[in-house]
């Protein structure tokens, strides 16, 4: 298992992926509840803030990654549960598939997955908060997908910590909410500047900073989540 | 070696409630970084051997490395909440206010509670061996806050101050500093040791006889752990 060639890992990580994505979609009662759970946590901002427009407007970044982040931790603990409930992780290990492949399908099945909430996000956020995408979807499209890679990465490796854990409801944002606080908040502040456009040339400073967080922390749930999950 | 500890905190104190000269602005306010700077130097120590003993445990199992583990970070967000509770007090008459979004106070307080986190797993996970490992992990990842916190003052220029070291302060201040420096760090190898000696003890107690351990009715684990969530 270690030592495994590149392109094996490659295509591990491939049908691991492709593997939960099927999952994903043939249980689409799951992804559904997921959606709208993220799309009632936005219309609950716009209620506890008040019907001011102005107001939902300028904090519509920050906003929009703490709807992503609840919905993370939803998605996140289901992510092992799934393969827990048929001892199915001990059979990919006993495969047997390099268990780093099993840690980037996860994170990358979990990134993908909140991309594609953000993706449906932005006309809500359109439509309640009265926001334009000032800069163009494509920075909008960069900063969610550096965004959500960041939740996903150590959010996997903490969802599987904690998957087996008890209280493991209680312990996934426990460990998750306080060390993402970097990603979050340069998420939120990349995502302002592309929603109200970017007149000091502030988002690449943002952006080298997610890029830098995402770097640590793939790299750290590589090297680290093979431990995790031996037994 | 208590009493050398009780010895120097009296010296040290004297000398930065006493002997030291009051500062040019702030007057005699000042003198709380005698306790507040080593305390945060003891901490950055503390959570530094917790970063070792994380990483020494993945290469090689150890029990004592573990229970070293678990003291270093339970000491360590000890003297890093005094440090900060200390910080706090000093800046309501100095900043005008107990507590600032500045980027050293934030980075400091978010490590700290990614530290009661490793603590919260460390209550939550009954199998020794997992627990090991996995707050071997999770003391890995946390650990990469610290040096952020550390050079948070020289990489963004705001409120808080650049670190008091001996080459920043006033050279009559240096003596004070430093003879308060020891008395924490001999502190806190007192307190370090004592945690450790408790924490190896409920290690082998757990290892060599895990069904002797305090439970409700016999042979329900589940019991117990519910007591504690």
């Amino acid at each position: 298992m270690r030592g495994a060639r590149p392109i094996s890992l490659l295509r591990t990580v491939g049908v691991l992926l492709a593997k939960d994505l099927l999952i994903e979609w043939r249980t689409r009662a799951r992804l559904n509840a997921l959606i709208f759970f993220a799309l009632a946590t936005l219309l609950l901002f716009s209620f506890a803030v008040g019907p001011d427009t102005k107001v939902l407007a300028r904090n519509a970044g920050g906003y929009l990654w703490l709807a992503l982040l609840f919905a993370s931790v939803l998605a996140l603990g289901e992510s092992f549960r799934v393969e827990q409930e048929n001892l199915t992780l001990d059979g990919l290990r006993l495969a047997p598939a390099d268990a780093r492949a099993i840690f980037l399908s996860k994170a990358l099945g979990n990134a993908l997955l909140l991309m594609l909430l953000g993706a449906l996000l932005i006309p809500v956020m359109v439509a309640l908060y009265g926001v334009s995408v000032t800069m163009g979807l494509g920075s909008f499209a960069a900063t969610v997908t550096l965004g959500c890679m960041a939740i996903s990465a150590p959010g996997t490796v903490y969802s599987a910590i904690a998957s087996n854990a008890r209280a493991r409801d209680v312990l996934l944002p426990l460990l998750l909410f306080p060390l993402i606080i970097p990603a979050l908040l340069a998420a939120a502040k990349a995502t302002s500047l592309v929603l109200q456009g970017d007149p000091m040339n502030q988002l690449g400073s943002w952006y080298g900073l997610l890029i830098g967080f995402n770097l640590i922390y793939w790299g750290l749930g590589f090297l680290l989540f093979p431990r995790v999950i031996e037994d | 070696m208590t009493a050398a500890a009780l010895g120097l905190l009296v010296l040290g104190n004297w000398m930065g409630l006493v002997w030291t000269p009051s500062e040019r602005e702030m007057g005699d306010v000042y003198r709380i970084i005698y306790v507040h700077v080593p305390a945060m130097w003891m901490a950055m120590l503390t959570l530094t051997v917790n970063f070792s003993c994380c990483v020494a445990y993945l290469l090689q199992s150890s029990w004592k490395t573990d229970a070293l583990a678990e003291a270093t970070a339970e000491v360590g967000l000890l003297f890093g909440s005094y440090g900060l509770v200390l910080g706090a007090i000093w800046g309501k008459p100095t900043w005008g206010t107990y507590w600032d979004w500045d980027p050293r106070l934030t980075a400091m307080a978010i490590m700290l509670v990614t530290y009661v986190a490793y603590m919260a797993l460390r209550r939550f996970v009954e199998d020794p061996e997992r627990r090991a490992v996995w707050s071997s992990v999770v003391g890995i990842i946390s650990f990469v806050n610290l040096p952020i916190v550390w050079f948070s003052v020289k990489w963004w220029r705001s409120l808080h101050q650049v670190q008091s070291t001996p080459k920043t302060v006033d050279p009559d201040m240096t003596l004070a500093l430093r003879v308060n420096a020891w008395a924490s760090l001999i502190l806190l190898t007192l307190f370090l040791l004592h945690r450790y000696r408790i924490a190896l003890a409920t290690r082998e107690a757990e290892v060599a006889m895990p069904e002797a351990l305090p439970t409700d009715v016999p042979g329900s684990r589940d019991n117990r752990a519910s007591e504690v969530a």
